[in-house]
């Protein structure tokens, strides 16, 4: 298949691996960002066959992973009303708020639709003007763009009742506040190659040179994700600490002009939390004055909101790549898919539920863990 | 339930969870989600911990596609089935023909010849009659290619808003030939199992007008009889020791309940497995795993080694088995687990889906 399969070709891979293992002399730490890429390298068992020397750790690159409690339970009191359809990607359905979900506000009579773009959530906006239509905007700088996108066209055509739930992260501070951690273990950073095609590399260079370290751009199928291990382990080898692009296919220097010159209009930086891991500064957007009209947040006036976070779930430490997820003492057994206390387990991009979903062969089990499966 | 007001301000007291044979699953959603009816781990609980223990006998509690009945010198096989798709028209079939083959097939599963099909329509007030006559129409079609009788009926009406247009369920009973054992325990190590052609094809049809996808190109749903399909290869070897048809779930949950019924690790090989490149490319679009989408047309099958290539044979001649392979073997480790060799030579877990499967966001 074109596209697909000139990527994942098992020769091309068996010459890479053999090209990393000659490369490599001593043990190196690599971030993959993207839990994009954490699904593809465990689903691939491309982290089996690496010589030992490399360890990947997975990043917090997982939209719904790092979705705030906060913000979840918002989304589901927002949700619960009845004059709202509450519209959501369905990976969103299943995360865990404070103690229900949206599955569950669905079961008990909550108008909650699946969408595959927020402009349809804008359509059923048209279709029921009667109603309140709320897109729960989340993820990274490549669900940005196309959210705004629909803010600015509910505004250009007037559709008052559609609004947007807000909760989208940047990527480049994650990076910083990773590294500036003191326990922090990476040595080089495999960047997630669609973020780029949105933002180009402009904010990376600064971030490599700073703190000393490699950031090379890799895409998502197994032959980009081996490329850009080959080069960061390169880098490293050499000493060298700069910015590559290993994904030239998707990515140009400046990313998509079009795509930015959206987000500057529709949306403003701002702090952020990020679930398990707390506030990173200016590593979120909002809806900039212009569009405030349309952020949920401030037409429902949810407030009040009491959340509840697990109290043995480190799902934080393994989104900065602190511990691998079966080292927390939850995993598989308080903590699994049907039952996620964090989540990095609920989401299939998290990097507890790519461990557990595949690779429980290989890290300790517990009787639940196998009577599932 | 009893029908007394309970917690929640729900008008049926809570169950008595407690009481269950296995309690701790259930115990998770006090109401009916979506994923109950996805046909992975929450359908197989639900069937299991919820109705079994309510129904409890042993022709229930092997829990095959369709029952298998002792009945005076022969054996009969009995299943139904409901049909809820939206929409009732798709590329490549219908409600109808789902109606139809979902139970057939059902029945063709335990190895039997489909006989008899019975036939309940739920129509919702003010659908069409040119829609309900073309889906009658479209079931009529379907019985005749499976070569079934439908021969009894009933239809009742629900208010609007309390339906999707048209449900149907469907009973049938077809007779199990002499000699054959199929069941979905009897998998052994050294099993080879085999698929009757392409995964993941109805799943992808049905999305893509469902939820308006557009693929570049139409994929038609693969909905089709199998009982001919079957027939021909139990007459190349009376002894295959399961078949299943992977419909809801997909092929992974298929694999998981025969190797947790039979108590053997499945090992599969994924660049064995035959996805089309067009459900390969949707899949890639939508963050899905054709594993798991589902398949109204296909068959996996266990058969001991020494037939295995006997048995391809006779799948691959016929019309609907003519791209059958081979995807994988029966093995005593990793009892109750299903486990892929990667094509970049890696291993990976192939889990049960827990309800239905969600696109990824990015």
């Amino acid at each position: 298949m074109k596209y697909l399969d000139e990527f994942s070709d098992p020769v091309l891979a068996r010459r890479l691996f053999d090209e990393i293992r000659a490369l490599t002399t001593q043990p190196w730490s690599l971030m993959e960002v993207c839990g994009g890429q954490t699904h593809s390298i465990i689903r691939h068992g491309i982290d089996q066959l690496l010589p030992d020397e490399i360890q990947l750790i997975h990043g917090p690159g997982c939209p719904v992973c790092v979705t705030p409690l906060e913000t979840i339970d918002k989304a589901l009191e927002i949700a619960s009303r009845p004059e709202v359809v509450f519209c959501s990607f369905g990976d969103m359905l299943r995360v865990p708020g404070s103690g229900r979900d949206l599955f569950k506000v669905k079961s008990e009579g909550g108008d909650v639709r699946v969408v595959y773009s927020p402009l349809d959530a804008l359509r059923i906006a048209q279709d029921n003007p009667d109603r309140q239509v709320v897109f729960f905007g989340i993820g990274f700088e490549t669900t940005a763009p196309p959210n705004a996108m629909t803010v600015y066209q509910a505004k250009k055509l007037g559709i008052g009742n559609f609004s947007l739930l807000v909760s989208h992260v940047r990527v480049p501070p994650a990076i910083d506040a990773i590294m500036n951690s003191p326990d922090c273990r990476v040595q080089a950073f495999l960047a997630a190659g669609h973020v780029c095609t949105v933002m180009g590399t402009a904010e990376y260079p600064e971030l490599a040179e700073r703190h000393k370290v490699p950031i090379v751009v890799t895409g998502f199928e197994p032959l980009d994700i081996l490329e850009g291990i080959r080069r960061a382990v390169r880098q490293l080898e050499a000493g060298r600490h700069v910015v590559e692009n290993a994904y030239p296919r998707a990515v140009q220097p400046e990313g998509s002009p079009a795509a930015r010159a959206m987000l500057a209009d529709v949306f403003e930086v701002t702090d952020r939390a990020w679930r398990g891991i707390g506030m990173i500064p200016r590593s979120g957007w909002r809806l900039s004055p212009r569009y405030r009209d349309y952020d949920a947040e401030h037409r429902f006036s949810v407030t009040d909101i009491d959340t509840q976070e697990s109290t043995v779930c480190r799902s934080g430490e393994v989104l900065q790549g602190l511990i691998k997820p079966h080292e927390c003492a939850a995993f598989g057994k308080q903590c699994t898919p049907r039952n996620p206390l964090g989540a990095t387990m609920v989401s299939s991009e998290g990097a507890c539920a790519a461990y557990y979903l595949y690779r429980r062969l290989q890290v300790p089990t517990t009787q639940e863990a196998s009577s599932v499966g | 339930m009893a029908d007394t007001p309970g917690a929640g301000g729900s008008t049926y007291a809570s169950a008595d969870f407690s009481s269950w044979t296995c309690p701790a699953p259930l115990r998770d959603h006090e109401r009916i989600i979506m994923g109950h009816g996805g046909g992975g781990a929450l359908s197989a609980e639900l069937v299991e911990h919820l109705f079994v223990p309510a129904f409890g006998n042993d022709v229930l509690s092997e829990l095959g596609d369709s029952a298998r009945l002792p009945a005076s010198g022969e054996r009969l096989a009995f299943s139904t089935d409901s049909f809820v798709v939206r929409p009732l028209f798709f590329p490549g079939g219908s409600i109808g023909d789902l109606a139809v083959n979902g139970t057939v097939n059902d029945l063709a599963m335990s190895g039997a010849r489909p006989l008899f099909l019975s036939c309940g329509f739920i129509l919702e007030e003010g659908v069409e009659l040119a829609v309900v006559a073309k889906v009658a129409q479209a079931f009529g079609a379907a019985a005749h290619r499976a070569g079934v009788t439908v021969v009894t009926g009933d239809t009742k009406v629900v208010e609007a808003g309390h339906g999707d247009g048209v449900f149907i369920n469907t009973a049938g009973i077809g007779r199990i030939p002499d000699g054959v054992d199929i069941h979905p325990g009897r998998a052994r190590p050294g099993d080879v199992i085999l698929v009757s052609g392409a995964i993941g094809v109805h799943g992808v049809a049905i999305m893509s007008v469902r939820e308006g996808l557009e693929f570049g190109v139409e994929i038609e749903s693969d909905t089709a009889p199998l009982g001919d399909l079957v027939a021909q290869l139990l007459a190349a070897c009376p002894d295959v020791h399961v078949l299943r048809d992977p419909t809801r779930g997909g092929l992974a949950t298929t694999l998981n309940e025969i190797a947790g019924a039979s108590g053997v690790g499945v090992a599969l090989r994924e660049d064995a497995l035959p996805v089309p490149d067009t459900v390969a490319n949707a899949c890639a679009l939508l963050g899905l795993d054709p594993l798991y989408v589902a398949n109204e047309g296909k068959l996996a099958a266990f058969v001991p080694p020494d037939h295995a290539d006997a048995c391809l044979a006779a799948l691959r001649a016929h019309p609907l088995g003519k791209e059958a392979v081979a995807i994988g073997h029966c093995v005593p480790d990793h009892p109750g687990m299903v486990v892929s060799a990667t094509g970049l030579g890696g291993t990976r877990v192939v889990d049960m889906p827990l309800g239905e499967q969600l696109p990824r966001i990015c």
